[in-house]
């Protein structure tokens, strides 16, 4: 962006020079050297506020939060027993942590082998010439706009076992035996669980679809269409090879939301019953500020953003590759 | 191009102004909260309670303005805050050493620390003259080697409240006072086709309750005092509490998805009470309030009955299980703060908050007060305790009781062994004492 802003006025500068005669060669370098100067003051200017708060709010906690994790602290005054790893080596002799690893992987299984090839079906129906579609996405969309809280009482009452809507619908049309215990059962609580997670979190991938879905020129369609491919050719040798940067950054952002996962589920089940559906974020708090153990809680919290971290950096390198490398070389070559 | 240059500039200039301005007042405020001073030469004695709801809250400011009209050298500021806003604001201000003049205690762990830390006032020579008459079970949370650290004005136990005429259906005579008879009950209200017992499974300390009478019962209240103080609660008595409350689960005696049900939401444990649902629960004596609250309320059929006594046990059928709510004092506080304390819990006024908020006296002077027959059966129970347990969260260090709360919802719901929960709250217990 600032690059842009200096150099448009080099336009009228230059035809100046241009000008014969009129300006002396010295005054040439001179100029960009304070230009420079004044670049670094209003970056300087700009940046400093913005990287102070974030050092303050983001950096120093996270900070703080690595070095607690090598106490055993509660939270009261400063901490002073140090236990070294203890509370690294507690983590993963821990079966409700080993569980939240389990439970996270799961959902993150579920939610590309089924919430995102959902959420594309459904971008690419609405894609379609079709009557009233604006309110269909519109509808599809409204449950990510809904507040987590919301959802969660919400299907926290629709699933009640029994009473709910849910098995009083399947009563009503002779499904009794598909109802059941829902959120309150062992078994059963991750699917219901992953449901309510499709039905909210759907309609973002497919918003984010049919926006790249947008961007496909017709004209590739209607020659494939002339060369006698049909729907299925079509969509598997242009659809999706050029929705392909909008599917990568859309399965990223599902594993992010899965990692930390939070919200919902503490609304919920709070990870009950019996930590069936416990996330480790769930259970940092847990630790945190039901246990009072800060130490280890903060480990857990480590652990978190080393998996988010060492995902986010191994997924742009790998896969996210070709969509990055052609920001970056557009951006060197401006500079 | 100057005119552009200049516009930039002065726009630079105001962002950071701006930016500025707003870093400055964020710092301002993070430093705007700063202590109470008596400027005006009066005593100021900061107050600091969490009762939230009406008309206790209009009451107890109402008696806070009474005492300034009758020492008007004294200023009552009162800082009323929510239950868990008060807990996280005061584990800060004991860090800080710096308590509020008087303060809202359960007792227990808690207030040790904070004895411990040397920062609350022992109480015991001047409130004796005027706590004579109080229940013991009342002051018990409170008492530390013998000396008293607050003041109750409200108490309460944990007891089986039941639906009478679930019962009479089932063909119960009278409720039970053993644990056989109580397992036998259970079963009579079983094949009569009602489900036994409400329980919150998702809150998990509702099923804390029953563990820990059973503990009190078979093991005993000195077995449960040593258990803590030593770290050890792999004791016979414990694992055969848990063995206990394993007979009464293999009965499935719960309502349909009680592993995912809350306490007082409006499918939750209480609204199967009150909604004639379930035959009875284990719960506080606040449970007709919220029975009526979450559901309909069931009026006359419900009744109260005592955790029955287990065979063979060390524990009474008359040993309590439960907690209260007290006022503790800073230590250096002014005078006027116990001075306070002696107004509020005046007969009169103590009388009419049993009367108009539904607390159960501390004193035994003011039990006429009582109306409600539930509550008086509650009240007398309490008055004749012959032992008193806390709470468990509250007695232990907050990360055990977690653990018993986690272990004790872990055998309910069947995946962990009474030897399994014994282990379980001792580890915990020994990483704490240590």
């Amino acid at each position: 962006m600032t690059h842009s802003t200096t150099s448009t006025p080099y336009a009228p500068e230059l035809g100046k020079v241009a000008e014969p005669g009129s300006v002396p060669p010295a005054a040439g370098p001179r100029r960009p050297v304070l230009r420079r100067l004044g670049d670094w003051l209003s970056a300087v200017v700009f940046t400093v506020p913005a990287l102070a708060l974030f050092g303050l709010l983001v950096l120093v906690p996270m900070g703080y939060a690595f070095y607690v994790s090598f106490f055993d602290w509660g939270g009261f005054g400063s901490p002073t027993d140090v236990t070294g790893f203890g509370n690294y080596t507690r983590l993963f002799e821990d079966p409700v942590f080993l569980g939240d690893l389990w439970r996270g992987g799961l959902l993150i299984g579920f939610s590309i082998a089924l919430q995102l090839p959902f959420a594309l079906a459904m971008a690419v129906l609405l894609n379609q010439e079709l009557r009233g579609r604006a309110v269909y996405r519109m509808l599809f969309f409204a449950p990510y706009i809904l507040s987590e809280v919301i959802t969660g009482v919400l299907f926290g009452m629709i699933f009640a076992p029994g009473d709910g809507l849910a098995d009083r619908l399947l009563g009503a049309v002779g499904l009794d035996g598909l109802g059941g215990e829902w959120f309150a059962g062992r078994d059963t609580v991750l699917p219901t669980l992953f449901l309510v997670m499709t039905w909210k979190y759907f309609g973002f991938h497919m918003m984010l679809y049919l926006a790249g879905l947008q961007g496909i020129p017709a004209e590739l369609y209607e020659a494939a269409r002339i060369d006698g491919a049909g729907t299925w050719q079509r969509f598997r040798h242009i659809t999706l090879p050029l929705l392909a940067p909008t599917l990568r950054i859309s399965a990223f952002l599902s594993v992010i939301f899965s990692i930390q996962l939070f919200d919902l589920v503490w609304v919920i089940t709070t990870g009950g019953p019996d930590h069936a559906s416990e996330t480790m974020a769930i259970s940092m708090v847990q630790y945190g500020f039901k246990r009072y153990q800060m130490g280890y809680a903060s480990a857990i919290s480590v652990v978190m953003f080393l998996i988010s971290l060492v995902f986010a950096l191994a997924y742009q390198r790998f896969v996210l590759r070709r969509d990055t490398e052609g920001a970056l070389t557009t951006m060197r070559a401006n500079r | 191009m100057r005119a552009l240059g200049n516009t930039s500039l002065s726009r630079r200039g105001f962002m950071a102004a701006s930016a500025a301005t707003g870093l400055g007042a964020a710092a301002l405020s993070a430093c705007g909260s700063s202590d109470s001073g008596n400027s005006s030469g009066k005593t100021t004695v900061e107050w600091w309670n969490i009762t939230t709801t009406q008309p206790a809250k209009k009451l107890w400011a109402q008696r806070a303005r009474e005492f300034e009209a009758a020492h008007p050298d004294v200023k009552i500021k009162v800082v009323t805050l929510e239950n868990e806003a008060y807990k996280s604001k005061m584990t800060a201000l004991t860090t800080s050493g710096k308590l509020p003049d008087i303060f809202h205690t359960w007792g227990g762990g808690v207030l040790q620390q904070q004895i411990d830390a040397g920062l609350v006032e022992d109480l015991t020579d001047k409130v004796a003259p005027w706590t004579k008459q109080y229940v013991p079970a009342a002051l018990a949370a409170y008492r530390f080697d013998d000396k008293t650290y607050a003041v109750p004005f409200d108490i309460g136990m944990v007891g089986f409240w039941y639906n009478k005429a679930l019962f009479a259906k089932a063909e119960i005579a009278s409720p039970p006072t053993t644990w056989s008879a109580y397992l036998d009950a259970v079963k009579a209200l079983k094949s009569a086709g009602i489900t036994p017992i409400a329980l919150a499974g998702k809150e998990k300390w509702p099923g804390m309750y029953y563990w820990a009478y059973l503990a009190m019962r078979v093991a005993g209240l000195d077995a449960m005092q040593k258990a803590a103080t030593d770290a050890d609660f792999t004791g016979e008595g414990f694992v055969k509490a848990g063995e206990h409350l394993k007979e009464l689960v293999a009965l499935e005696p719960f309502q349909k998805g009680f592993l995912g049900a809350a306490y007082s939401t409006p499918n939750g444990e209480a609204a199967a009470m009150g909604n004639g649902k379930a035959a009875m629960e284990l719960m506080g004596q606040w449970a007709p309030v919220v029975e009526g609250d979450a559901g309909k309320g069931i009026g006359k059929d419900l009744g109260f009955f005592s955790f029955p006594a287990v065979e063979g046990g060390q524990g009474a059928l008359t040993e309590v299980f439960g907690g209260g709510g007290g006022h503790a004092v800073r230590k250096g506080a002014p005078d006027a703060a116990v001075e306070f304390l002696k107004f509020f819990a005046e007969k009169e006024f103590a009388a009419k908050l049993v009367k108009d908020t539904g607390l159960i006296p501390v004193s035994k002077d003011v039990r006429s007060a009582l109306t409600d027959a539930n509550l008086t059966a509650v009240s007398d129970a309490l008055n004749s305790a012959t032992g008193f347990q806390l709470y468990l969260d509250q007695a232990y260090a907050p990360a055990v009781g977690q653990e018993i709360n986690d272990s004790v919802a872990a055998l309910i719901a069947g995946s962990k062994s009474p030897q399994q929960v014994t282990r379980s709250v001792t580890e915990v217990a020994k990483s704490e004492k240590s």
